[in-house]
């Protein structure tokens, strides 16, 4: 189910430059959400009429809280109106959203977990999720965030670090991390820009290793209605009877080989 | 209290429906609220053939508006009248099926091939700004407009709503020539072209350069647009452009709409038609109006 609320802010905190972490009470929508999942946030001024899609970067069903993190894009953007946002306000939300990933993953299988950018916060979920065995590649352009995050969820040496100019870890990307480690698996999650999922698609079919992308399109609805963030796949798609799917609707988690990254 | 009005013969418990392209065929919504709570739902655009719609980005936000190029993707009528009529069917609601084509032909087939099916009325889309061929073409010269009019006429069973562009110099030509060819009723506003620039990348913020805007941005051009259309021909007028609330809706009316639409609010809030339509009911109880005909045209 997908529901409607004015969810209440218990806390803020700006992670490192631009990114902010939002910690919000939700009634139903944080018990149903899934890793991989995402909301629709909506702008308190009027005149931003499209809620923002925000992924979810986890989510506690018990209490009802829901942890976004997520960038601010500019100047008077909606993400920059949210970063405002203190402890009690109120927050209109809509959720869970999408098709997130399949957690329900054999204890012996090796999941390899790869972040990039702004799409690290969602794999954090990911990786407390996982019961199995699990390494995690994330991939910053400069100084990390939600290192110690992730440090809490993996084993010592499964968590590595890129940063495109050698701030921390690895200086490079992701893949050259996957690279130059000899890092293998029995299966990959990842979520990133989209040069990073193509490569990172092209060394899995490389490898026949099985590959599930999280992806991003612009989107109005975020429901599956208006068309907008479709992403080209390489079957005709049963809903669209098209060559694409609906990011919102049959996304944004797909098999790497299933779309056109 | 009497909310109902009758469009073609065709009786809606309320006027308010859901703009084409905005709504899909509403499944995505009925998640939300039953669909029976609405006088019409409006789908989107069918065409005689599955359409891939245009590359991606399709839309941009905008001041109090959105532009879209979606390109009018859709599944094609055949698997359109297995799938989604039956679910629309489901529900206490009209059915009106908005029809896109790149021919006179290409309607006049889609139309013939909903002549069978338990559809109540048909919206002809001669007014998307986001395709090459048909669309706007048709919806911008009287000539052709009246002549598609009259095709699609002949080879429809239910009648026929034409969709107006208001991307004209003189709305009230384009009604009249809906009007001459035949049409049953007139709907409007569809989208205004517009463009924007991303000027940190310099490039189109939509791949397809142009896009329709949409929105409240746009409520005071089509009010004004639905007004002029009104007065200037006898049959109904279904008035859209920027509607988010009863009271844009009750403006719509006011200027002579006999039923509104609901598009891009449905976005801001998918509640936004059924709230719309529970608006209107208040309004005339609070005003002591026992007819919504009492204030349909009455400025």
């Amino acid at each position: 189910m997908k529901y409607v609320e004015d969810s209440r802010v218990i806390r803020q905190e700006q992670l490192s430059d631009g990114i902010f972490s939002l910690l919000l009470q939700t009634e139903k929508i944080a018990a149903e959400a899934a890793p991989g999942q995402f909301v629709l946030l909506w702008c308190s001024d009027g005149s931003r009429i499209l809620p923002r899609p925000i992924s979810i970067c986890s989510a506690s069903p018990a209490d009802g809280t829901l942890r976004l993190v997520y960038r601010v894009t500019g100047k008077e953007t909606g993400t920059e109106e949210f970063s405002r946002l203190q402890e009690g306000d109120s927050l209109r939300i809509e959720g869970p959203l999408g098709n997130g990933f399949d957690m329900d993953l054999p204890e012996e299988e090796h999941l390899l977990i790869v972040g990039g950018g702004i799409g690290i916060p969602p794999m954090l979920w990911v990786a407390e999720a996982a019961g199995c065995r699990k390494t995690v590649v994330l991939g910053y352009r400069s100084t990390p965030f939600m290192e110690e995050d992730f440090k809490e969820r993996t084993e010592e040496n499964d968590l590595w670090i890129a940063t495109e100019d050698g701030t921390c870890g690895t200086r490079g990307n992701v893949l050259d991390v996957i690279r130059g480690q000899g890092i293998s698996a029995d299966r990959i999650y990842a979520c990133g820009p989209k040069p990073m999922l193509h490569f990172l698609a092209a060394w899995a079919e490389e490898n026949g290793i099985p590959c599930f992308v999280s992806m991003e399109e612009r989107m109005a609805c975020g429901i599956g209605a208006c068309l907008a963030c479709v992403c080209g796949t390489k079957e005709t798609d049963s809903h669209t009877n098209v060559r694409n799917r609906r990011v919102c609707k049959e996304g944004p988690v797909f098999r790497s080989t299933e779309v056109e990254i | 209290m009497k909310t109902s009005v009758v469009i073609a013969g065709v009786e809606l418990k309320n006027p308010v429906m859901t703009a084409s392209g905005t709504f899909g065929s509403g499944e995505e919504f009925s998640g939300f609220y039953s669909l029976s709570e609405l006088g019409a739902v409006v789908t989107k655009g069918v065409a005689r053939e599955p359409w891939p719609g245009n590359p991606v980005p399709r839309i941009a936000e905008t001041r109090s508006g959105m532009l879209n190029a979606i390109g009018l993707q859709n599944p094609g009528i055949d698997l359109f009248c297995r799938r989604d009529i039956p679910f629309l069917r489901q529900f206490d609601t009209k059915i009106i099926v908005n029809v896109c084509g790149r021919t006179v032909e290409d309607y006049c087939e889609v139309v013939s091939r909903l002549a069978e099916e338990p559809v109540d009325l048909l919206e002809i889309n001669v007014s998307c700004p986001n395709v090459k061929e048909g669309g706007i073409a048709f919806g911008q010269d009287p000539r052709a407009l009246q002549n598609i009019t009259k095709e699609v006429k002949k080879a429809a069973a239910q009648p026929v709503i034409m969709k107006l562009s208001p991307n004209v110099t003189d709305i009230t030509v384009m009604a009249k020539a809906a009007e001459a060819g035949g049409a049953d009723a007139i709907s409007l506003i569809n989208t205004l072209t517009g463009m924007k620039i991303d000027i940190y990348r310099r490039c189109f913020a939509l791949a397809n350069r142009t896009g329709g805007l949409s929105g409240p941005a746009i409520k005071p051009v089509a009010v004004r647009m639905v007004y002029q259309a009104a007065h200037a021909v006898k049959i109904p007028v279904i008035g859209m452009g920027g509607i988010k609330d009863a009271e844009d809706a009750l403006e719509f009316l006011m200027a002579g709409a006999s039923a509104v639409a609901v598009g891009t609010a449905n976005f801001m809030d998918p509640f936004a038609a059924p709230k719309t339509a529970a608006g209107i009911r208040q309004f005339m109880e609070n005003q002591g109006i026992e007819d919504i005909h009492d204030i349909i045209g009455c400025v």
